[in-house]
């Protein structure tokens, strides 16, 4: 069995003293393991590192195998190292997607966002902005995506300011009535609308982060979302 | 029998070591029992007393055999800098380099997610109290420079926002012997950033 793909470093293990373990998050593999033999060395140490993009050769005897990773390096991410909010993004980024994703599922639409994220992060000042609508789009690829499109009571296109909690539904204000308290906010940043103040921020990553903690429960069992996320939330608080 | 048992029982212990495998450890067995005298009975002597005396040094982290490591115990070392290492290895490379002539903080890790390695973990509570009580001028950062330890330096940087202490960190750039041609993107850019006057 063998295959070559582009992917991304999501994670890195040691493995023994020479090897590493490396997670991928691959074009056409989806998040996919390997080893990498040689990992450990000094020559490797700048290239395994998450974030970084890389041409992978996986070899395997069988499918089932974890199999062997040979590395290129397309891409390395070290000029975020100086960033603290980008490397912030850079770990919530690999994070989730190793918490989230299943193994060897691809999801070509995530891929191609989640590349063009990271590129936004050592470019733009604008990402968290696209990080928010990233971490919808995560939900959608997983299959909790929300339905903000009209409202789940008036049936309305317009004025959608709430979230229900429970289906994910967009609500508007007519809609929501008496049940408003109970309804996240739903900031328009949200329905592709505008730049967002940092308040809508993080109303957004309340809205995704509610999501995410229901949808990876069976994934985390009672644990938090990655740390990661927290403190990038943190520190997009703090500008 | 029982006798190579014991030696079996040797061989798979040092084959546990770094840099050693099943081979290696039992080629340095073997060794060690041609010099049992000279060299096998002074070395299990010394592992024992090491075994036995070996702690943890209580204010900054380094290994030692006493409550205050020698560097925390000596007083010309008081220099109002604390050095931050990932690991006590890191210490000692930096003892070897001599350029440094403060005083240290041992996190023992970086902050890792996936590890669940949380600021509690590395004692960085105890850093930010210790630059506090010791009435620091300097905090240098020597973290390594991967997206773990650059993550950590970062963190204890915030963490330290509030205290009187300069936070620095080690320039990154073009190591001694290293070739522009084999260097990476990011730290051909570091370097440049961190260029100087000739």
């Amino acid at each position: 069995m063998d295959w070559r793909d582009e992917g991304c470093i999501i994670a890195v293990r040691a493995h023994g003293e020479s090897a590493a373990i490396i997670e991928v998050f691959t074009a056409v593999h989806g998040r996919h393991a390997g080893v990498v033999r040689g990992g450990a060395s000094r020559r490797m140490a700048a290239v395994l590192q998450p974030g970084s993009q890389v041409a992978v050769a996986w070899q395997a005897r069988l499918s089932e195998h974890m199999g062997v990773f040979s590395v290129e390096p397309l891409h390395l991410r070290s000029g975020l190292m100086a960033d603290r909010l980008a490397l912030a993004g850079l770990n919530a980024i690999c994070a989730l997607l190793h918490v989230a994703l299943p193994e060897r599922v691809a999801h070509p639409l995530l891929w191609r966002s989640t590349m063009a994220l990271l590129a936004a992060l050592e470019y733009g000042p604008g990402w968290p902005e696209e990080y928010l609508r990233w971490e919808a789009m995560l939900l959608e690829e997983l299959g909790f995506g929300m339905d903000l499109g009209r409202c789940a009571v008036t049936g309305a296109r317009e004025g959608l300011v709430y979230v229900s909690p429970k289906t994910g539904r967009a609500v508007s204000a007519a809609g929501a009535g008496d049940w408003a308290a109970r309804l996240l906010p739903l900031p328009a940043v949200l329905l592709g609308q505008g730049r967002a103040s940092a308040e809508e921020l993080a109303q957004g990553f309340a809205v995704t982060g509610h999501f995410l903690a229901r949808g990876l429960e069976p994934v985390l069992q009672g644990r938090p979302l990655p740390a990661a996320r927290a403190r990038l939330l943190d520190l997009l608080a703090t500008l | 029998m029982d006798d190579t048992r014991d030696i079996e029982a040797l061989i798979d212990l040092m084959a546990r070591l770094p840099g050693l495998g099943p081979r290696s450890a039992r080629r340095a067995v073997l060794a060690l029992l041609k010099k049992r005298g000279q060299l096998m009975a002074p070395l299990a002597q010394a592992m024992a007393n090491v075994a036995l005396n070996a702690r943890d040094c209580m204010v900054c982290g380094n290994i030692g055999t006493s409550e205050l490591c020698p560097i925390c115990a000596d007083p010309a070392r008081a220099t109002g800098e604390i050095c931050v290492v990932e690991d006590v290895a890191d210490l000692w490379a930096m003892e070897r380099g001599q350029a440094f002539k403060g005083r240290y903080h041992v996190l023992g890790g970086t902050l890792s997610a996936l590890d669940s390695v949380g600021p509690d973990e590395l004692g960085i509570p105890r850093l930010v109290a210790r630059v506090a009580s010791e009435g620091t001028r300097e905090v240098i950062l020597a973290l390594n420079a991967t997206v773990d330890g650059q993550t950590t330096a970062h963190y204890i940087a915030d963490a330290l926002a509030g205290s009187a202490a300069q936070i620095t960190s080690l320039a990154q750039g073009v190591p001694v012997g290293g070739e522009l041609d084999y260097l990476d993107d990011g730290t051909i850019g570091a370097a440049l950033r961190a260029r100087r006057r000739f």
